[in-house]
């Protein structure tokens, strides 16, 4: 049953006479039934687009997602939220650039605004090798039919003006490429958003439940066992990023895959003064302008294998040394805010989307750095899998028995921050 | 920010440090008899454990020598340091 009326200025104005008190909640919370069709372990921004493009697409929506926490709490909403196509190989061009498409779509579909903003993205060469990348780059981009550009100093000077291109600068600027329908997102509102439409098709959302195990028969998944008991489900699509290893573990194989931490901070809002995404493969920063003002950056991993959600301080001083270096004009700014996620890196730093070897089990992960920009794509594909039980042509490359087959994706260059 | 207990140099921040990934994986000696999939499970497949992680360390910025770390991943505490060479040790917990 639905709840949730739409939104839109006719019931903002209604509301706003009526002091605001009329809102209804964006989904229900019900206790779990004894057996779905499809259950989705994960309530992140990839697990609830999975569940939303099941109900759209497919028309399954006997379909429960179970999160032990609660919806967008762990990546979801702790990334750095840059949204960006421009990668080197066809197959993740194909993949990123659908995802891209969904997003340009997304606010009117899901019918709550995603702050979805267009404002480009730059990324930095600082040496001869990098600048060489990023025009190869560039030109594959465009063959796949994705907008890339290369700019030269001087257009980078231009285009932002606050960046440091002298060249005698530690970390001189020789040329960046540009992705104009790059930008950034509001994450919260897009866990939100899948959440609120996904309920309205009538999918479960059961938050503050933990899945324990799987209950496996004949090599074929029956349901899973969670903290609220058993739970049977035909199919079950786990999205978990950072805990992936130790869900497949629960169902009995490995993974390729390390959890490291990432971390990333804020800054006190201040006036606009950046307009745009800029990323440094090099020195590992990349940095844009949220709409409150603040400024949110984005270090490199830390090395070690880690569930804590926390790194060491000195990657964050790394960070902050780079970032000004190129922006001198930070060098005031206070931070406010600075946290870790758990990323789940992949050898060749792409993704994991298909079928396991259990029957009926399927994994999506290995997102690693970069997986907020994928979410709808991530989860339109993840959904055509459950729902057909084979991949779409888009994922079919990203199975797990690339390692196998050694059909590796190496998208470590266009990934922007090192695995 | 890690304290690591080099066995050559005492304990020095994890900044010396370079990470070596999980310990203890073994390079396959009948490499001839090896189907793609136990390849595969040898390069690529990992344990990436919620709990204990016995993992390598080079003191990279110091002796440069490389040693075993047992260590908790989530609450980041060492458990125990150890020589490249000897088993892991047995931990109760």
């Amino acid at each position: 049953m639905a709840i949730s009326s739409r939104y839109s200025i006719i019931s903002l104005a209604r509301n706003a006479l009526n002091y605001h008190r009329d809102w209804q909640v964006a989904w229900r919370s019900p206790e779990p039934k004894p057996d779905y069709d499809v259950i989705i372990v994960g309530g992140g921004g990839h697990g609830l687009a999975t569940a939303y493009y099941l109900a759209k697409e497919h028309g399954i929506t006997n379909v429960a997602v179970i999160e032990k926490g609660w919806l967008g709490g762990g990546n979801t909403g702790r990334n750095t939220t840059v949204v960006r196509s421009n990668y080197l190989w066809d197959e993740s061009a194909h993949l990123y650039e659908h995802s891209l498409k969904l997003w340009e779509g997304l606010s009117q579909d899901l019918n709550f605004n995603t702050m979805f903003s267009q404002r480009g993205l730059m990324s930095l060469a600082h040496n001869t090798h990098e600048l060489r990348e990023i025009n190869r780059r560039v030109n594959a981009n465009r063959l796949n039919g994705i907008d890339s550009e290369v700019l030269t100093v001087e257009q980078v000077k231009a285009y932002c003006p606050i960046l440091n291109c002298d060249p005698k600068s530690r970390y001189p600027v020789m040329g960046a490429s540009l992705q104009r329908r790059g930008g950034i997102a509001r994450h919260d509102a897009v866990a939100w958003g899948y959440a609120r439409a996904a309920d309205a098709r009538g999918i479960d959302i059961i938050q503050n439940c933990e899945v324990t195990g799987f209950r496996i028969e004949n090599g074929r998944v029956r349901g899973v066992e969670t903290t609220r008991g058993f739970i049977g489900a035909k199919k079950v699509g786990c999205v978990v990023a950072g805990h992936a290893s130790v869900v497949a573990g629960m169902a009995g194989f490995r993974l390729p895959i390390e959890s490291h931490p990432l971390q990333a901070l804020v800054s006190e809002p201040i006036k606009p003064v950046l307009h745009t995404v800029v990323m440094s493969s090099a020195v590992h920063v990349y940095l844009s302008q949220s709409d409150k003002g603040e400024i949110v950056m984005g270090a490199g991993i830390d090395a070690f294998n880690s569930y804590a959600q926390r790194g060491s301080p000195f990657v964050v001083e790394h960070l902050l040394n780079a970032l000004l270096e190129l922006f001198p004009t930070f060098s005031r700014l206070k931070l406010m805010r600075e946290w870790g996620g758990i990323v789940d890196t992949c050898p060749d730093a792409s993704p994991i989307i298909g079928r396991t070897p259990v029957e009926g089990i399927y994994f999506n992960c290995g997102w690693g750095t970069g997986g907020f920009k994928a979410t709808p794509g991530s989860g339109w594909v993840m959904a055509y899998t459950i729902a057909n039980d084979r991949p779409h042509r888009l994922n079919e490359p990203f199975a797990l028995d690339r390692f196998v087959n050694g059909y590796l994706i190496d998208e470590h260059g266009a990934a922007g921050v090192a695995h | 920010m890690l304290l690591i207990s080099c066995p050559h140099c005492g304990p020095r921040a994890e900044i010396e440090f370079a990470y070596g990934h999980e310990a203890h994986i073994a390079r396959p000696t009948d490499q001839e008899k090896l189907t793609d999939a136990e390849w595969a499970d040898y390069l690529f497949m990992r344990k990436n454990p919620k709990g204990v992680h016995y993992e390598r360390w080079v003191h990279a910025r110091g002796c440069r020598r490389w040693f075993n770390v047992a260590r908790h991943t989530v609450t980041h505490e060492i458990l125990a340091v150890y020589r490249m060479g000897d088993p892991p040790p047995a931990l109760d917990r």
